[in-house]
C-alpha cells in the first residue's frame, strides 16, 4: 500500500464488511466486533510504539484508563457530544503521553519496560484514591444510546460496533500514512541505530517522545470507546493484565505491522470466548474449564512465536511468497540489510514489498 | 540490525513470561448446564426468551477464579446441583432448567461482555444470583433496559432496592445495612465500654455494612476505620493501623480472603482483638481452609479451624453444621448425589437455598411464564423456604431476607446465640425478635406452586 487514496479504498471496504457483519450477525457478535476496534485501536498504537520506534510499553492501559475516565467523566457532568468527549479524551492521554514519554526516551530495554510497568499498575489505583470522583471500585456509569434518526429499534450493540469500527478504522489510516512519512523512517532510524540516526540529523529524544505521543493517543482513544462499549469504567477494567493482553496482541499479530495489529486483536478477544464454547459443550468441570482460556492465550502465543517469529502477519508473508514463487526474500524485520547476495533488482522487489507489507 | 532483533525478543519474552504468570492465578469463563431431554406437555408453550416446552434456560455471572473465588467459586455449582435434582424429579411443570454460569473473574468489565454474551447470544430467560456488588452493579442497566428478570443477586447491596429504575432486580440474601444493624447491636450490648474498629471492603458492600453498624454503635465507641480494596492483598498498613488504635473488637465487612489476611496480618503483629465478621466472609470451612492455605504461602503452619474460633458472626439460612435442620438434612442428600467433591459448607448452602427459592418462583409464575410473570410472582411475595426470616418481596420492596440470628465459631462450626432477629434498613427501625417459625423442608425436597 503506496498512497493515501489505496488505504482509503482499503478502509472502506472493511468498513462495508463491518457493517454488513454487524447486520448479519447476533447482537453479541455486534459487541464483540465493537470489542475487537476497541482492542485494535490500543494495539495499533501499541504495534507502532513499539515496532517502529523500538520503545516498549508495559503501561498502555493506564493510558486506556485515562481516556475511559475522561469520557466517563465528560459524559456525566457536561453531557457533550460522544465526537468532542472523542477529541478531548484522545488529547488528554496525548498529553500525559508526552509528559511520560519525556522520562521514557532517557530509558531503554527492561529500564524502560520497568518504569512503563510502574506506571500501569500505579495509575488506575487513583481512582481507588478519589472516590467521589472516579467512583471508586464500582467505577463510573456511562450512558451511551443510539441517534434517533437509527430509530428506536435499532440495537445499541450494533451502533457502538459501528462507531468504534469507524475510530479504529480512522486510526489505523492516520497511522499508516505517518508510519511511511518521514516521521515513520526517523522512527526506525532511531530504532535501528540512534547514534547513526543523530548524526543523519534526526532529534532522537523528540522522535521517542512522539512515538510515546501517539501510541498514548490510540490508548486513549481505545479507552474512550471501551467506554462506551462496556457502559462501565472501573478501575478492575484497567489492570496490569490489560496491558499485558495489548502487548501479547502486538507480538502475536507481528510487532510494527498494522495489520497484525488486526490479527492479534481477533486472536485476544474471540481465543477464550470460543475456547470456553468449547470446555462448556465438553462438560469439563468448572475448575478446569475456568482456567482453560487462559491457558490456550498462552499456548496460541508460544504456538505463534514457534511457528511465526515474525507473528500471525509475517507468517502470512511467509506463506504468500510460498505461492508467488521464489520472489523476493522474507523480510526478517522492516529494516533488515538485504542479504549481500541478492541482486539490485531483487532488493528494489524487496523494498517495494515492504512497503506492501502493510496493507 | 542486533538492537530489534534483541527488541523484539524482548517483547515477546516479556509478554510470554507475564501471560504464563497471569495465567497461573487468573482467568476467564466456564458454566454447566442440566441434561435437557425429558418429558414435554402439550400445554407446555416457548412462552418467553429462554423458555421452550421442554426447557429453561437461565445464566449467571460468577467469580470462578480471581481474589473472591475461593469460597465463593462453590456457590454456581450448588445450585446447578439443586436444579438437576429438580430436574432428575420432575422438573418445574416438566421443564428442565438449564443453569449456564460464567466466570467473570470478580472484574465488572468482564461482567458486562459475560452477561451480554448469555442474554444477547444464549437468550436466557433470566439472570439468577449474579455474584456480586461491583460486578452486578455492571450489569444492571443493561439487564433492565433488555427487560431481563434479574433474579437473587448474590449481594446485600441495598443498592438492589430500587424498584422504579430497576423494576427487573431483586435482592435475595440479607442485606448488608440490615445485617450491620444486627450485628452492631450485638456489639453495643456485649462489647459496652470497649474500643471498637471496623475494617470494610471499599464499596457499596462494605459502605452499606458500615451504615448499618453506626446506626447501632455509638460514634465515641469507635476508634478506627480502615477499609481495603479486594484488588490488593497488602492490607499490612491498615492492619498496623488497626493495632495502633488500641481496638478491642475489630468489625470486619469483608470478603473470605480478606477475612483471612485480617487475621494472618493481625497474628504477625501479635493483635488479637475479637473479630466480629459479616456473614459474607465468615463461612467456617471456607475460612479455615484459606487460613491454612495463605499461611502455607508463607512458610508458616496454622490450624484454621483454632484460628476461627471464637469469632462472631451472624446467619440468615442455618447453619450447615446443624444436622438436625430438616434444610441441612435434604441439601446435604442433594450435596452427596451431585456436588459431592468436599464437604457441605455454608457457600455450598447459600447455593442450594438460593436454587431453591427460585424454583419457588419459577413454579409460582406458572405453566407458561413471560418474563413479566416471574417479576410479579415475586413482587407478589415469597414463602422463605430455607431463609431464617420472611422475605420483604413487595412491589415496593425488592429486597429478600429481613433477620438474621447471631453466631459463633466453634471447632469450625457455626453454633446459633440468642433469637432470630429481624429488622428494617431505616436508621431508626427497631430490631425486634422474630416470633414467627421456620419453614420445614418438603419431604420431597421440591417447593410446591
Amino acid at each position: 500500500m503506496q498512497s493515501l487514496p489505496r488505504r482509503l479504498g482499503v478502509a472502506v471496504v472493511v468498513a462495508v464488511i463491518v457493517v454488513f457483519l454487524s447486520i448479519k450477525l447476533n447482537t453479541f457478535r455486534d459487541y464483540q466486533i465493537a470489542e475487537i476496534a476497541v482492542e485494535v485501536t490500543a494495539v495499533a498504537g501499541l504495534t507502532m510504539l513499539t515496532g517502529l520506534s523500538g520503545q516498549i510499553s508495559l503501561g498502555n492501559g493506564a493510558f486506556m484508563a485515562i481516556g475511559a475516565y475522561t469520557t466517563a467523566l465528560l459524559l456525566l457532568h457536561l453531557s457533550w457530544p460522544f465526537i468532542a468527549v472523542l477529541v478531548l479524551a484522545g488529547a488528554v492521554t496525548a498529553a500525559a503521553g508526552a509528559i511520560f514519554g519525556v522520562a521514557a526516551a532517557r530509558l531503554r530495554g527492561p529500564y524502560l519496560a520497568g518504569a512503563t510497568l510502574m506506571l500501569g499498575v500505579a495509575l488506575p489505583s487513583i481512582a481507588y484514591a478519589y472516590q467521589s470522583i472516579f467512583g471508586g471500585d464500582q467505577g463510573l456509569n456511562v450512558a451511551f444510546t443510539t441517534p434517533g434518526f437509527l430509530g428506536a429499534n435499532f440495537p445499541l450493540t450494533r451502533w457502538q460496533a459501528w462507531v468504534s469500527a469507524l475510530v479504529a478504522l480512522i486510526t489505523l489510516v492516520l497511522l499508516a500514512n505517518l508510519s511511511y512519512s518521514r516521521i515513520g523512517r526517523n522512527w526506525r532510524a532511531v530504532r535501528d541505530d540512534d547514534v547513526a540516526a543523530a548524526l543523519d540529523g534526526v532529534n532522537v529524544a523528540a522522535a521517542r517522545i512522539l512515538a510515546f505521543v501517539v501510541s498514548a493517543t490510540c490508548a486513549g482513544l481505545a479507552g474512550a470507546l471501551l467506554a462506551i462499549v462496556t457502559g462501565l469504567v472501573a478501575p478492575g477494567a484497567f489492570t496490569i493484565t490489560l496491558s499485558i493482553a495489548l502487548l501479547t496482541a502486538a507480538v502475536i499479530g507481528g510487532l510494527g505491522s498494522l495489520p497484525g495489529a488486526v490479527w492479534g486483536s481477533l486472536v485476544i478477544v474471540l481465543v477464550p470466548t470460543y475456547v470456553t464454547d468449547v470446555a462448556t459443550s465438553h462438560g469439563l468441570s468448572s475448575s478446569v474449564g475456568s482456567n482453560i482460556p487462559v491457558a490456550a492465550y498462552g499456548a496460541v502465543l508460544i504456538l505463534v512465536m514457534l511457528v511465526f517469529p515474525q507473528g500471525i502477519q509475517g507468517g502470512l508473508r511467509r506463506l504468500l511468497t510460498l505461492f508467488t514463487g521464489p520472489g523476493p526474500k522474507t523480510r526478517t524485520w522492516h529494516t533488515a540489510p538485504t542479504p549481500p547476495e541478492t541482486s539490485s533488482a531483487d532488493q528494489a522487489q524487496a523494498s517495494h514489498h515492504e512497503k506492501e507489507g502493510t496493507s | 540490525m542486533k538492537r530489534p532483533n534483541r527488541l523484539r525478543w524482548q517483547a515477546a519474552a516479556i509478554a510470554t513470561v507475564a501471560a504464563l504468570g497471569v495465567a497461573a492465578c487468573s482467568s476467564s469463563s466456564s458454566s454447566s448446564s442440566s441434561p435437557s431431554s425429558g418429558s414435554s406437555s402439550a400445554a407446555l408453550t416457548a412462552s418467553a426468551p429462554g423458555i421452550t416446552s421442554t426447557t429453561i434456560t437461565i445464566g449467571s455471572h460468577q467469580p470462578l477464579t480471581g481474589p473472591a473465588a475461593p469460597g465463593y467459586d462453590e456457590i454456581a455449582p450448588a445450585s446447578a446441583a439443586y436444579f438437576a435434582y429438580v430436574n432428575a424429579n420432575g422438573g418445574v411443570y416438566g421443564r428442565k432448567i438449564i443453569y449456564k454460569y460464567l466466570n467473570d473473574a470478580y472484574d465488572p468489565t468482564t461482567t458486562a461482555s459475560v452477561v451480554r454474551q448469555l442474554v444477547l447470544q444464549d437468550n436466557v430467560y433470566a439472570i439468577f444470583n449474579g455474584l456480586g456488588t461491583p460486578t452486578h452493579l455492571a450489569v444492571v442497566s443493561f439487564l433492565n433496559s433488555e427487560k431481563v428478570p434479574d433474579m437473587f443477586v448474590a449481594s446485600g447491596c441495598e443498592c438492589w432496592n430500587d424498584p422504579t429504575t430497576y423494576p427487573e432486580t431483586f435482592g435475595w440474601q440479607l442485606d448488608y445495612v440490615r445485617e450491620g444493624k444486627i450485628l452492631g447491636q450485638y456489639v453495643k450490648q456485649h462489647f459496652a465500654g470497649k474500643k471498637v474498629a471496623y475494617f470494610y471492603q471499599d464499596d457499596e458492600f462494605g459502605m452499606d455494612g458500615v451504615k448499618g453498624l453506626e446506626d447501632e454503635i455509638p460514634a465515641s465507641m469507635v476508634v478506627s476505620k480502615q477499609s481495603y480494596v479486594d484488588t490488593n492483598v497488602n492490607i499490612a498498613p491498615q492492619v498496623a493501623a488497626l493495632r495502633a488504635s488500641g481496638a478491642q473488637v475489630v468489625v470486619s465487612f469483608s470478603i473470605p480472603a480478606f477475612t483471612a489476611l485480617l487475621k494472618l496480618n493481625s497474628l504477625k503483629l501479635g493483635f488479637n482483638p475479637q473479630l466480629v465478621v459479616s456473614n459474607v466472609g465468615s463461612d467456617p470451612i471456607t475460612l479455615s481452609g484459606l487460613l491454612e492455605s495463605f499461611a502455607k504461602q508463607g512458610g508458616a503452619t496454622v490450624n484454621g479451624n483454632a484460628l476461627t474460633n471464637g469469632i462472631i458472626t451472624d446467619d440468615y439460612l442455618p447453619s450447615a453444621g446443624d444436622t438436625t435442620n430438616s434444610w441441612v438434612q435434604l441439601f446435604t442428600k442433594v450435596h452427596n448425589q451431585y456436588d459431592a467433591k468436599a464437604p457441605l459448607d455454608g457457600n455450598m448452602f447459600y447455593g442450594m437455598a438460593a436454587a431453591y427459592t427460585f424454583v419457588q418462583a419459577m413454579l409460582k409464575a406458572g405453566r407458561n411464564p413471560t418474563r413479566a410473570d416471574l417479576t410479579s410472582a415475586v413482587e407478589g411475595g415469597l414463602p422463605q423456604g430455607p431463609m431464617i426470616a420472611p422475605f420483604a418481596y413487595s412491589s415496593s420492596d425488592h429486597l429478600g431476607a429481613t433477620g438474621a440470628f447471631i453466631g459463633v465459631i466453634k471447632n469450625g462450626v457455626e453454633v446459633q446465640q440468642g433469637p432470630i432477629q429481624v429488622t428494617d434498613t431505616s436508621a431508626t427501625g427497631a430490631i425486634t425478635t422474630y416470633t414467627g417459625t421456620e419453614q420445614q423442608a418438603p419431604a420431597s425436597g421440591i417447593p410446591s406452586p
